[in-house]
This record gives C-alpha cells, sequence and structure tokens, in this order.
C-alpha cells in the first residue's frame, strides 16, 4: 500500500521567541510518487521539517495545499506514519506494548495481536518485548518507533532524521533495515536528513532545499541500481555534485530582508 | 548487574585464594551475627525475668480468653513472650538468609542495630519498671506498655480499627478527588484558570484549621473527620497531578495522535502514565499529612480512635497506655507508608529498570 502526495504552492510563516516572522517555506511544490523513497535534504533552517510535519498534518500552511491520493490533508492520520529523531517511544511502556500503541488506539489489537510479535521480529527486536525504552540503546529504540509506525499499515511513512543521533555504524545498519521494510511493504518513505551519503544510498529522488526562505532548490533523481556501493564512482561523483550544489547556494549572498 | 557479577567473582575468587575470608561467607562468621542478633532479645528477656523489682510497681494478673481456653498471665510474662516472639523472628530471618549471599550480608548488616533494640529494651526495662529512675509516671517501662494491651486489649483494637476507618474513608477519598481535579486543572486551560489560584491560596491552609466549620456543618463528627483529611490529601494531590499532567512533552501527543490517539486516549494513555510518578509525590506527602490530621481530628473531637485514645489515657495519666496508642501509630502507619511504597514501586517499575520475565 502506498500513496501519491501532491504539495502545491504551500507556504509557512511562524514566529521565532523574538516575535520576528521567520518564512519557514516559500512556494514549496513537489510531487511525491507513490511507493518512492524520497529523501528531504539541506542545512538546518531550510525548511525540511516543517515540511515533513505539513505532509503529516501536524501543522497547517498558510496558503497552498497539500493533498494525498487527491484527498486533502486536514490533520493527522495514521496512515500517514511518522518516525521522530528521538525520544518519543513512551517511557512507561515496554517496547511491546509502544510496538502495539497504535493498534490499541484504533482497536484492532484483538484481531490483530499477532502482528505485534511479527513486527519486533521485523526489526530484529526478539528478546527485548519486556524491556523498557531506557533500558535499550538509541539504534534498538528508532527500530522500535519505525516498528511502531509500520504496525499501522500507513500509506507513507514520515521519517523526522531518524537516524541523526546514533553512530555511523548503527546508522548504516538501521539504513539497510530501513530500506529491506520498504522492500517488503512498498510503503512511500519521505525522508529528512542532512546526511547526503545517507540521502544518495536510500533514495529514488533527493530534494535539494535552501534556507532563508526555505524553498526547493533542485530535485535530483538517484538512477543507480541497489545496493548501492558507498565507495562506488557514481555514488562519489552524485555526492560531490550535491555538495558542490549546497557550497553554491551557500556562497549566494544572502537576500537582507526586513519586516 | 554485569559489574556486580563481576565483582562477586573476583570476591569468590580472593576466596578461594586465601583460604576463608573472615566475612558473611564464612559459615560461622555467619552463626555469630545470628546468636549476635538474638543475643540483644536475650538478655532483656533476661533482665525482666533475673532483675529484681526494686520499685513499688503491681504487678496484676490478666486472664485472656484465647479460643476457649483461659490463659492467666501478669504483664512480664506477655512482654517476655513478645520477646520471644521477636528474637524467633530474627532467628528464622537468619536461617532463611543462610543459602542467600545478599540477604547474608544484609542480615549480618543488621545485627548490630538489632542487637542494640534488645538491650535498649533491657535498660529501658530497668529504668522504667525495675527501679523507676525514669521520671513517673512519664517513662513507665516497656511491661508496661505491654500491660495496656492486656489491661484495654479489646478497647485499643476498637479505637484502633476507629483510626482505621477514618483513614481509609478520608484518604481514598481524598486520592480520587485530588486525581480527578488534578487531571482536570493539568488538561483544561479554562479548569486551570478558574480553580488553581483557588487551590493554590487554600491548599497551604493546615486542614485542621477548617475544623470548627467541618464539626458544625456537617452531619455527625465521623463526616467532619473524614472532610479534614479528604481536604488534605486533596489539594496536595491535585497539585501535583496537575503539574505532572502539564509537564507531558508535546511530542508524546504527537506520536499518539499520529498513531490513532483521540482526545480521551491522550489523557488516558499519555498524560497520566507520564504524570503517575508526580502522583506518586502527591500521595506519598499526602499521606503523611493524613496522618496528622488524622490524630489531630481524633483529639479535638472524635468519639474514638487512637488520638482519642491518647486523650483520655492523658486525662488520667496513664502515660503507658499513651506509648501504647503511639507504639501502633508507629507500626500501623508504617505498614501504611509500606504498602504505598509498594504500590508505587510496582506502577513505576518502568523507571526503576525493573524487568519482569
Amino acid at each position: 500500500m502506498s500513496s501519491s502526495i501532491n504539495i502545491q504552492n504551500v507556504d509557512r510563516t511562524y514566529t521565532d521567541t523574538d516575535g520576528k516572522a521567520v518564512q519557514a517555506l516559500k512556494a514549496v511544490d513537489l510531487d511525491i510518487r507513490a511507493g518512492e523513497f524520497i529523501s528531504l535534504i539541506g542545512p538546518s533552517g531550510c525548511g525540511k521539517t516543517t515540511l515533513l510535519r505539513l505532509i503529516a498534518g501536524l501543522d497547517k500552511p498558510q496558503s497552498g495545499s497539500l493533498s494525498i491520493d487527491g484527498r486533502k490533508i486536514k490533520g493527522v492520520d495514521p496512515e500517514r506514519g511518522y518516525v521522530f529523531q528521538q525520544g518519543s517511544l513512551f517511557p512507561w511502556l515496554d517496547i511491546e506494548h509502544n510496538i502495539a500503541y497504535g493498534l490499541r488506539a484504533r482497536g484492532q489489537l484483538r484481531q490483530k495481536k499477532k502482528s505485534v510479535s511479527e513486527y519486533i521480529s521485523m526489526v530484529g527486536l526478539e528478546g527485548f518485548e519486556k524491556s523498557y525504552p531506557h533500558q535499550i540503546s538509541g539504534g534498538m529504540a528508532q527500530r522500535v518507533a519505525i516498528a511502531r509506525a509500520l504496525i499501522n499499515d500507513p500509506k507513507a511513512l514520515l521519517l523526522d532524521e531518524p537516524m541523526g543521533a546514533l553512530d555511523s555504524f548503527t546508522r548504516a545498519d538501521l539504513q539497510d533495515k530501513l530500506l529491506e521494510l520498504w522492500k517488503e511493504k512498498g510503503t512511500t518513505m519521505i525522508l529528512v536528513t542532512h546526511d547526503v551519503d545517507e540521502a544518495i544510498y536510500l533514495s529514488d529522488r533527493i530534494v535539494i532545499m535552501t534556507p532563508r526562505p526555505g524553498k526547493i532548490s533542485r530535485v535530483i533523481e538517484v538512477d543507480l541500481p541497489r545496493p548501492r556501493h558507498r565507495g562506488g564512482v557514481e555514488f562519489l561523483s552524485l555526492r560531490r555534485e550535491i555538495l558542490e550544489l549546497f557550497e553554491l547556494a551557500q556562497a549566494q549572498p544572502q537576500p537582507e530582508y526586513t519586516i | 548487574m554485569s559489574t556486580a557479577a563481576v565483582k562477586l567473582s573476583v570476591a569468590v575468587n580472593a576466596d578461594s585464594k586465601t583460604g576463608t575470608a573472615w566475612n558473611y561467607k564464612n559459615n560461622a562468621y555467619f552463626l555469630l551475627k545470628m546468636l549476635f542478633t538474638v543475643s540483644g532479645f536475650i538478655i532483656a528477656i533476661g533482665v525482666n525475668i533475673l532483675f529484681p523489682q526494686k520499685a513499688a510497681v503491681e504487678i496484676k494478673q490478666y486472664v485472656l480468653s484465647l479460643l476457649g481456653v483461659d490463659i492467666s498471665l501478669t504483664m512480664n510474662d506477655a512482654y517476655i513472650f513478645l520477646l520471644v516472639v521477636l528474637a524467633s523472628i530474627y532467628a528464622a530471618a537468619g536461617v532463611r538468609s543462610w543459602g542467600d549471599k545478599d540477604r547474608r550480608k544484609k542480615y549480618s548488616k543488621n545485627a548490630a542495630f538489632r542487637f542494640a533494640v534488645g538491650a535498649a529494651l533491657a535498660l529501658w526495662d530497668i529504668g522504667g519498671t525495675k527501679l523507676q529512675f525514669f521520671a513517673q509516671p512519664f517513662f513507665p517501662g516497656p511491661a508496661q506498655v505491654v500491660e495496656a494491651y492486656l489491661s484495654d486489649g479489646s478497647y485499643v483494637l476498637q479505637n484502633t480499627l476507629y483510626s482505621l476507618r477514618l483513614y481509609a474513608a478520608g484518604f481514598s477519598c481524598g486520592v480520587l478527588l485530588g486525581v480527578g481535579t488534578g487531571i482536570l486543572i493539568g488538561w483544561f486551560p479554562k479548569v486551570y484558570y478558574w480553580v488553581f489560584p483557588v487551590l493554590k491560596i487554600t491548599g497551604v491552609v493546615p486542614a485542621v484549621a477548617w475544623m470548627p466549620f467541618a464539626l458544625t456543618l456537617l452531619p455527625n463528627s465521623f463526616t467532619a473527620a473524614v472532610f479534614l483529611i479528604v481536604i488534605c490529601a486533596w489539594f496536595q494531590i491535585a497539585f501535583l497531578t496537575a503539574q505532572g499532567i502539564q509537564s507531558t512533552p508535546k511530542q508524546s501527543y504527537e506520536a499518539a495522535r499520529i498513531l490513532g490517539s483521540n482526545s480521551a486516549d491522550l489523557i488516558l494513555h499519555v498524560a497520566i502514565p507520564h504524570a503517575m510518578p508526580d502522583i506518586f509525590t502527591g500521595i506519598t506527602s499526602a499521606n503523611a499529612m493524613a496522618f496528622t490530621t488524622l490524630v489531630m481530628s481524633e483529639m479535638l473531637g472524635q468519639p474514638g480512635g487512637l488520638g482519642y485514645y491518647i486523650n483520655q489515657s492523658k486525662v488520667w495519666s496513664a502515660y503507658y497506655k499513651v506509648l501504647a496508642a503511639i507504639v501502633i501509630m508507629a507500626v500501623l502507619f508504617s505498614l501504611i507508608n509500606h504498602i504505598i511504597g509498594r504500590i508505587q514501586k510496582h506502577t513505576l517499575r518502568w523507571q526503576e529498570g525493573v524487568v519482569k520475565k
């Protein structure tokens, strides 16, 4: 099950702590195809997390529209799963109950009780069912968060730097796990990251965003066969191309704006 | 856990190298610790039996009917019986600890204190009853305190049950109301706006200050005392519950909403579990205040209860009865604290990293 998501001319402004209006997103247009793995990448402040929260329905745009399979996005919905950067597990629930949370909340625990253990083994956490979140490592916690989102059978999975707080070995491990789950479920994956390698390794397309105001500067197709080799020639040239884009973007004179 | 295990195995290795170390792991050492523990109480028994009764204390005979059998005994007999029970309990605890390293260690550590309890009882017996060089009638000996249970047994029990009934009624209502209003205050900004300031200002007033109103406006003195215990628990618990609900991270709500939670679900499955540690902090501190309120309201206007019994005994200068009531309070309130602590530990096991297999 997967969904296409259509984003049209979206603006989003918020007020910062000093009371100044900051344009987080300006005139953003993006079509996300059903079942693709797409990454939003850019320096901090480019609005990538803001865009992800809009797709999730956690925030609303000031203007423009977002729709999923032709329906307007009005608020949160379990059909769009979300994985936070870290610390979103419920500390009072053990791993098993954290993963089963969505089923319980939607009254499906009785029918789908078996799937809880399926998802636990899918993310390789057998034996940790009764552990509490503070007893497991950061990488394991993120795997729990992914399983918890996937158990609701979402049509799209939104990932907000889920590997940002992990060491590089754990990160590579989790990236492979994510690809494996994506292949198995076919869910549309939307990943926010600031790691160029991660974006190239995982994505079908990479959306490059620039800050002040946050907008999409380019969309790059990654036309490499999987599994991708991080040290491969094409991988590295694509990496250089993207990094050059950022340096260029940063070399541009910053527009001074007054409000 | 693993470091402790490593340390333990290192210690065991050290033992095997140096032969048998003189510590709690050694059987002879532990046996001596057991004897040391019990010997305090044996000394107390010896003192009570062998030490001559110099001061003029009337030793009365009491007849207890147990299961249709009449037992005639003095306060000294009852006191010795209690000491034997205590000594047996500690001896049994020693036997139970025999095969368990951790228990052995703890038991050995406690030996000195338990010996001191027995020895102190012996000294108290001499100073309070045998020679009476403590000021009388304020400091009677331990056997005389036990005598209060012999002469007043059923009356003391009746008053204890009265206190328990008051406490149970008042505190359980206070907890329910406190958690309930705390959730409302923490969840609904409107309720917070209107109720929280009232709570904050009235909450600092000791509950017993309301006693004149409670006694005149409520139908009987029992409901008046229940009312006082309720308000003293209510404010404290509501305050902390509200705080716990309000401090729930926004991300927890967002995560729950995306997973399919509605508002009721957010309260029940996110806000309340998150507030649980604060709720228990409120319950524990309210509990201590509830004991105070309970005893004070019994002293000031109840037809029964341990506070009432103390007041009544004081009028007759029967300080041994006052002490007897205090001992019951100490045991009873400790027991209640212990039960609450156990419930808390179980409910908040996710905080401690205890994994139940």
